[in-house]
């Protein structure tokens, strides 16, 4: 951009399209949240209610989304397996994010043989597909949301040790540390007060995307048969069983499969634009 | 060179080996066992299938016999379908796998570079943000909805192709295009945002001035630059389209490895949900060898490390 005039309207516009996207993404991920916590109140019927004189109903005033193959009100299901779905996002990429900043910081502050070793077996694991993985663990840990839970995070938490490993080896030797250990500062002291605070704001981006992670992969598990099971349901396994009707009840995969939608775009847009806004070299990444 | 590839398929074995390890560890540890029924089994005859399967044996001589297998691409009979080896299964179902899974990566590095070109060669235009806008939903578009999103205008609605089986070039469409557009969406992103980070190089302004035309530019100096993330991403792509193959296969009743272990896992068939996992990971670990390789052709730089 040579022209002054020229590169302000770039700017203005980029700042406008920005927080169109962002209103776009508090709306969606507000809502989620909303339904979440108010399930009981905002579900018009319990979610195992059946209503025998309206099996596969068609949406209408009485039931918004229609109703399933047992007359239950797909709203309400959706509703609470709105629930399960980011219940089990959140928690496994909680749970990742401790178990990796553990290994991470362990491994890229200690350094030398033993970093060797930590991430020589993280490389093993790195080898297989993350939903491979899930689905090994899910054979151990069982089904259901706490199974979902372990299996999920004891495969998202690798991603996490490579970024706070990297992380460590950055700040590790920088002066301020130095200073800190020449004060006196014991280990514990300096990881904890000085060197983890540093990898909050990549840790923060990354807990953008292993939500969404989290929440696709117990999808998937769910959808397939091999997740969240009746008569509990979450998004996916809702699909899972619009998929089964879809040839002459298409209406009962719609709205699971929006709400996955919806909720994967908001949280990738989100992660884009937090990363770029905590990341001030992307715009002269090439250039550099 | 030499000393490099032969240093990567010793890694390659090893991580074969840890993988083999761990999923026997695993699914020694895991509670109830294959011939857990609803009725309670007879002792007498527990005993007789423990011992057919040598699962009667003390569990380092099961996991030497279970090494030993592997070395002559002996995996081992499969619990659920009597008197098949699991060996025969994936030998059987592992082509249809991998003939989807590279109809739909060719189809994803194709539409992916063909879309990623045309946006990052005029960035700001309105094929530029039509398709970066079309992206973005697709990569976060999951393939199971994407799937009976396709079945649904495709096969019920239009009845142009089949919705399901595996009959044929025809019954070949929607399960390539759902498992290839996806990772399609990702790499035209890419794609994109790598030609824009080369874009402002001074070498790119140097051929610029020396006259070359447009298309020289492109293709001779600025896209072999580019290209290096995209090639990258081919191995963890190559694990996408793995992973996306069994809940493709699924979708579509597709007799392959995916709905084979998909059924295995279900079936607590261990031996199967053991070989299954072993081969994806050598394919990985294979896919993985030949970026590397890519890598190093593309990049000199790379060789003399």
């Amino acid at each position: 951009m040579s022209a002054g005039s020229s590169a302000d309207l770039t700017f203005d516009l980029r700042v406008r399209r920005v927080s169109a996207l962002s209103v776009f993404n508090v709306a969606v991920l507000g809502a989620v949240v909303l339904v979440a916590f108010l399930a009981p109140l905002v579900a018009p019927y319990p979610y195992d209610a059946q209503d025998t004189d309206a099996l596969y109903a068609a949406p209408s005033s009485a039931h918004w989304m229609g109703t399933d193959r047992l007359g239950r009100d797909l709203l309400s299901r959706l509703v609470y397996g709105t629930r399960t779905s980011l219940l089990v996002g959140l928690a496994s990429a909680v749970v990742a994010l401790i178990l990796g900043t553990a290994y991470g910081a362990v491994s890229g502050y200690v350094g030398g043989a033993v970093d060797r070793v930590l991430m020589r077996g993280l490389d093993v694991l790195y080898a297989l597909p993350d939903l491979l993985l899930i689905i090994l663990l899910s054979v151990l840990v069982g089904r259901g949301v706490p199974g979902m839970i372990v299996a999920i995070s004891l495969v998202g938490w690798m991603t996490v040790a490579r970024l706070v490993r990297g992380e460590m080896l950055r700040w590790r030797e920088r002066p301020f540390v130095e200073a800190v250990r020449a004060s006196g500062a014991g280990h514990a002291r300096i990881l904890f007060l000085h060197l983890l605070p540093q990898t909050v704001g990549p840790l923060i981006v990354t807990l953008t995307f292993r939500i969404p992670a989290g929440i696709l992969a117990e999808s998937t598990l769910s959808f397939v048969g091999l997740g969240i099971a009746a008569p509990q349901t979450s998004w996916g396994s809702l699909a899972g069983e619009g998929w089964s009707a879809l040839k002459f009840y298409p209406h009962v995969i719609l709205f699971p499969g929006l709400a996955i939608f919806l909720t994967m775009l908001a949280f990738n847009l989100l992660g884009d634009q937090l990363r770029d806004a905590l990341d001030p070299t992307t715009e002269s990444r090439g250039s550099s | 060179m030499i000393r490099v590839i032969a240093r990567r398929i010793g890694w390659g074995l090893t991580v074969l080996w840890v993988v083999a390890t761990l999923t026997f560890l695993l699914l020694r540890v895991v509670p109830g066992g294959p011939f857990d029924t609803e009725k309670q089994l007879p002792p007498e005859i527990l005993a007789i299938i423990e011992a057919k399967y040598h699962l009667d044996e003390p569990a380092w001589r099961q996991y030497l016999r279970y090494l030993g297998g592997l070395a002559t691409g002996d995996l081992g009979p499969s619990y659920k379908y009597l008197g098949r080896d699991v060996a025969d299964i994936l030998w059987e179902t592992f082509p249809v796998s991998l003939a989807l899974g590279l109809v739909a990566l060719v189809l994803a590095v194709v539409v992916g570079l063909v879309f990623g070109i045309l946006a990052g060669e005029r960035p700001g235009t309105g094929i530029d943000r039509g398709g970066m806008v079309v992206a973005t939903a697709g990569v976060a578009l999951p393939n199971f909805v994407l799937g009976a999103l396709l079945v649904l205008l495709a096969s019920h609605r239009w009845h142009l192709l089949p919705p399901a089986l595996w009959e044929g070039p025809r019954s070949l469409v929607l399960p390539a295009l759902t498992l290839g557009l996806g990772p399609a969406a990702y790499i035209a992103r890419l794609t994109r945002s790598s030609l824009l980070d080369v874009a402002h190089h001074d070498y790119l302004r140097t051929a610029h001035a020396k006259g070359l035309t447009r298309a020289m530019v492109l293709f001779k100096h600025q896209l072999p630059n580019a290209l290096m993330p995209v090639v990258t991403v081919l191995g963890p792509l190559a694990a996408a389209l793995v992973t996306g193959s069994f809940v493709v296969e699924y979708l579509f009743a597709i007799p392959g490895m995916g709905r084979f272990f998909i059924t295995a896992v279900t079936n607590r068939d261990y031996p199967l949900i053991m070989g299954a996992t072993l081969l994806y990971a050598a394919l990985l670990v294979i896919a993985n060898l030949v970026v590397d390789l890519a890598y190093a052709w593309l990049d000199p730089r790379v060789r003399v490390e």
